[in-house]
């Protein structure tokens, strides 16, 4: 039995799709190239399998992720991961909440802000720096996007320059992408008990 | 850096916005590969290049980006296709009712989104593949808005 989880928290779930993920023994050679299934490696998740039924975004949008998320300079790998999880507290997403928030968590070796986001939501105790990070994130993740002016000056004035501002947008607006997929093509899922 | 649709519609930035785009060059070029293969892919499944970029000016004016709309609704070449661009039609003329319902509500309220929608699309027949592809283009495009949307703002701030 599984329970689909309604609430955030910092433990990543499972992910059950909602539609037939490709079946690897029917993947077509573009497919698995774009899945990196080797004779050695053939572990891919339910939700790369999913979306290996459009090969052609999968395959660019894997390396653009990692670049958002992990490439060298700019906003650290931590603020990347509290914007993502600022975008996936807007579109309810719990499985990217989850994941990113547990990454956090990991990076700041601190459970605190996570903790205290999922505990309090947007009202959460947060440093000047992180507030301003979250605020915009969560701001521009909003449909239309509701950024405003003032919180981009208050992003400013608690330290970010151009580079990590460009960063903060980036990962924030990635997250508008990772949560249309996680969240409408399956469920988080926990086996009962867990 | 090679003219992309996000540059193109960012414009002219402040020298400071202008190297932070430059130190991430990679991250802009991939991001027109992904339109790319979101609006012009080779295998297009049911949703033809047209209805693309159809639904790409539909999600754009959802996202009060008059301007990018504009530019996706001048590449829709089938004239039956233009009311598709307009969010306040619902599709249900061109037989697509429940694929303009399904992208509206991905696009603009994601968190509402449940089984139920998923199982909608199917009963009406389309395809998983097909669900995916609906998916990936109402997610990219999320991305491009806002990132388009960020850094207009962060110009216009910018001191």
């Amino acid at each position: 039995m599984t329970d689909v989880l309604t609430k955030f928290n910092r433990t990543p779930p499972q992910w059950r799709p909602r539609v037939t993920p490709v079946a690897l023994e029917d993947a077509t050679p573009e497919q698995l190239e774009a899945l990196q299934v080797t004779p050695s490696n053939r572990k891919v998740s339910a939700y790369v399998l999913t979306l290996a039924h459009d090969v052609e975004v999968l395959k660019v949008r894997s390396p653009l992720f990692n670049a958002i998320m992990y490439d060298k300079g700019g906003m650290s790998r931590a603020e990347r991961e509290l914007a993502a999880v600022a975008a996936s507290m807007v579109n309810h997403c719990i499985y990217c909440a989850a994941v990113h928030a547990d990454r956090h968590a990991t990076l700041e070796k601190d459970t605190s802000v996570m903790d205290s986001l999922f505990a309090n939501g947007t009202k959460a105790a947060l440093s000047p720096r992180d507030r301003a990070i979250f605020d915009l994130a969560y701001a521009l993740a909003q449909t239309p996007p509701a950024a405003t002016a003032a919180q981009m000056q208050a992003a400013q004035g608690a330290g970010l320059d151009a580079a990590e501002l460009l960063d903060l947008i980036l990962s924030s607006s990635l997250f508008g992408w990772a949560n249309r997929l996680m969240h409408v093509l399956g469920d988080p899922v926990r086996e009962a008990g867990q | 850096m090679s003219q992309t649709t996000l540059l193109h519609h960012i414009g002219a930035t402040p020298p400071e916005i202008a190297a932070a785009l430059e130190h991430r060059a990679n991250i802009i070029a991939m991001t027109q590969s992904a339109e790319d293969a979101v609006l012009i892919p080779r295998e297009t499944g049911a949703w033809s290049h047209d209805l693309r970029h159809a639904l790409a000016a539909r999600i754009a004016r959802l996202h009060g980006l008059g301007d990018l709309s504009e530019t996706y609704g001048a590449r829709v070449n089938d004239p039956a296709l233009a009311p598709v661009t307009d969010p306040s039609k619902d599709g249900a003329a061109q037989g697509l009712a429940h694929v303009c319902a399904f992208m509206d509500k991905v696009a603009a309220r994601t968190r509402d989104v449940t089984a139920g929608d998923i199982k909608g699309l199917q009963d009406a027949g389309v395809v998983d593949a097909d669900i995916v592809r609906l998916c990936e283009i109402a997610a990219f495009l999320a991305y491009q808005l806002r990132t388009l949307a960020g850094l207009r703002l962060m110009s216009e701030v910018w001191t």
